[in-house]
């Protein structure tokens, strides 16, 4: 019983930073059309830049210009990259390949190949007994802060002017630049939440690994693809659901399987969905 | 005359072995020495990779993102079944591009369900499998992330040694040859314009009564089977599998090549290719005397690509046409001079 309570408060912890990762490149996705390969850069500038001004400023401090240097490095790369190639989706994906091979080589060069050990909050280092469990208090920061991105990212899209344009943008954008709406300046908002997302998935992905690299956010991003197609493009709740599944399912399997078992039967499963639901659990809607 | 440009190129090719031509900032030898033999051989076995990838991405307009991974059953499946089992080169050979490319017929029959974007996710999904199988090293095959040397006992003496490099460039370039070969004459073939209607537009063909599954499986199983030989040969070249072959990023190099080339041109991948290898190979040697982030190859190539993606769309094959009015203009002169 035990083991099965750690493994499933593990596999959310796992599920929580997918989600961060897959929500953003899934609204990107939903509303621009571009499948973004230059999200995990976000990923590892919101990490290098906490742990590099985390001895300035203090954790807390480092957080928060973490996150807000990936949303930064989102919205540029939107108005600097993305934008003048509307609406030629080829070439936007071109691009942002390009850009993760140059931005994690530019990483690389700055602070080196090997990995660097991560700071973290003191009272993720306790344990606390769940059912018997023993289970490591990282989980739960990861866990609420997913938690808590879900809950406002939901009522953001809901509740607010800019939800209602990102909705209709996912929905049908053409219609929503009828109506006289400029869909532009959504894509750079949608960029600077999916950026400052995979910022704080990085940084809390440090904190769990307790290290990080130039290359971390790339591996992460393949998992998080998965969760997009199974989750559906362009839906929120939809990869909120796709990450617990592939993140609890990735555990179990790892650990009653194989090594490995448990990456190749979250492919299988992405196999099966495709199969039965081509435009996975979701469709392409933005649920609110 | 135009015609006989690649023919010119590939005696060219063909007789470079014998030349001791220095040419310094280029390479580091003469052209018959050892090293710049192994590098071209390199820059070849890449140029046939771009060109089979672009057959899925320039002509059927498949935007795959798992190319690796056919390219990684060829390396490894020959390299396990030479050095682990003792076959002969030939034979494993053979085997391993069958076996590829029945994978490559499984896996995109799943993958071709779906299209766009998602099809791209879903065949970086497959590719990222075989990543993860071949680091975890499943029962001692593939070496783990250490890569598994070729034993050299298995092969040809023509194959084996340094004094020999000269014997994998001609196979290199005999790679490169058959998947010109091959892509060109699906180009010509009714299958190679089917293909582009299919990337243009899928419902017309559907309109006219073709299966666009059938074909574009089709072209995924060549595609697969090419890329297996191409890592066959790599392997060969380089004395073993590593399992950066079977990375995403190996996949995006490609996508890379064929762009930087010009996609779907008759020659614009073979250059990207080529161009590529060559660039990273060198940049790498130098990569101690550049400042900063431009010792770092992939920084290098991933700007110049982005640059190449703004600027120059048709890629290297796209600068002909963009310089033809300069040429008409310097041309006029000469010919009204004439009449």
């Amino acid at each position: 019983m035990s083991t099965v309570v750690l493994l499933t408060l593990t596999g959310l912890g796992l599920a929580a930073l997918y989600f961060l990762i897959a929500s953003g490149l899934s609204l990107v996705f939903g509303l621009a059309g571009v499948l973004n390969f230059a999200h995990g850069l976000f990923l590892s500038v919101g990490a290098y830049v906490t742990w590099w001004a985390e001895p300035h400023l203090g954790l807390p401090l480092a957080v928060l210009a973490g996150v807000v240097a990936a949303a930064a490095t989102g919205a540029l790369v939107e108005l600097a990259m993305i934008r003048p190639l509307y609406t030629r989706h080829t070439e936007q994906v071109l691009v942002t390949v390009g850009l993760s091979l140059a931005g994690v080589a530019l990483l690389q060069s700055i602070w080196g190949a090997d990995a660097r050990v991560f700071p973290s909050f003191a009272f993720t280092r306790n344990v606390t007994t769940v059912l018997g469990a023993q289970v490591p208090d990282d989980r739960f920061l990861l866990i609420g802060a997913a938690v808590l991105v879900l809950a406002g990212l939901l009522a953001f899209l809901r509740f607010t002017r800019y939800g209602l344009v990102i909705r209709a943008g996912v929905e049908n954008r053409n219609m929503v630049k009828a109506l006289g709406i400029d869909v532009r300046n959504a894509f750079t908002l949608v960029f600077a939440i999916g950026g400052a997302l995979a910022g704080l998935a990085g940084i809390l992905g440090g904190m769990y690994f307790t290290s990080i690299s130039p290359g971390q956010g790339g591996s992460l991003l393949i998992f998080a693809f998965i969760v997009v197609v199974i989750g559906g493009l362009g839906s929120v709740t939809g990869s909120a659901v796709a990450a617990v599944v592939v993140g609890v399912l990735q555990q179990f399997v790892n650990y009653y399987g194989v090594s490995g078992a448990g990456d190749v039967s979250v492919v299988a499963l992405l196999a099966i969905v495709l199969l039965l639901r081509p435009a996975g659990i979701a469709g392409k809607a933005a649920t609110a | 005359m135009k015609r006989f440009v690649p023919l010119a190129l590939l005696m060219v090719a063909v007789v470079l072995p014998w030349s001791t031509l220095n040419l310094p900032g280029l390479f580091d030898g003469p052209l018959n020495s050892p090293g710049t033999l192994q590098l071209l051989a390199v820059c070849l076995v890449f140029g046939g990779l771009a060109l089979g990838y672009d057959l899925l991405f320039g002509r059927a307009g498949l935007l795959s993102f798992g190319h690796a991974l056919s390219i990684a059953s060829g390396a490894y499946g020959v390299d396990i079944l030479v050095s682990h089992y003792g076959w002969a080169l030939w034979s494993a050979v053979a085997v391993t591009v069958l076996a590829a490319a029945t994978l490559a017929a499984l896996l995109g029959s799943v993958a071709l369900k779906t299209s766009g974007i998602a099809f791209s996710m879903v065949t970086l999904a497959f590719a990222q499998v075989g990543y993860i199988l071949v680091n975890r090293d499943p029962g001692g095959l593939t070496g783990g992330e250490e890569g598994l040397p070729l034993k050299t006992a298995g092969l040809p003496g023509g194959l084996v040694g340094v004094v020999n490099t000269v014997n994998l460039y001609w196979l290199a370039l005999a790679f490169l040859v058959v998947t010109v070969l091959v892509v060109h004459a699906i180009d010509r073939a009714p299958l190679g314009r089917t293909l582009i209607g299919l990337r243009d537009d899928e419902r017309r063909i559907a309109v006219v009564g073709l299966s666009p599954y059938r074909l574009k499986l089709l072209a995924f199983v060549v595609a697969g089977a090419l890329a297996a030989l191409g890592g066959a040969v790599y392997v060969l070249v380089v004395g073993g599998a590593s399992p950066h072959v079977a990375s995403s990023e190996f996949t995006l190099a490609l996508i890379v090549m064929a762009v930087l080339g010009g996609a779907g041109t008759r020659w614009g991948a073979v250059a990207g290719g080529i161009l590529y290898a060559f660039l990273d190979q060198r940049l790498a040697r130098l990569g101690g005397q550049l400042p900063g982030p431009f010792g770092q190859p992939l920084f290098v190539l991933g700007t110049l690509f982005i640059l190449a993606v703004y600027f120059v769309p048709g890629g290297l094959a796209g600068l002909r046409g963009r310089f033809a009015p300069v040429r008409r203009a310097l041309r006029r002169p000469a010919e009204v001079s004439a009449s």
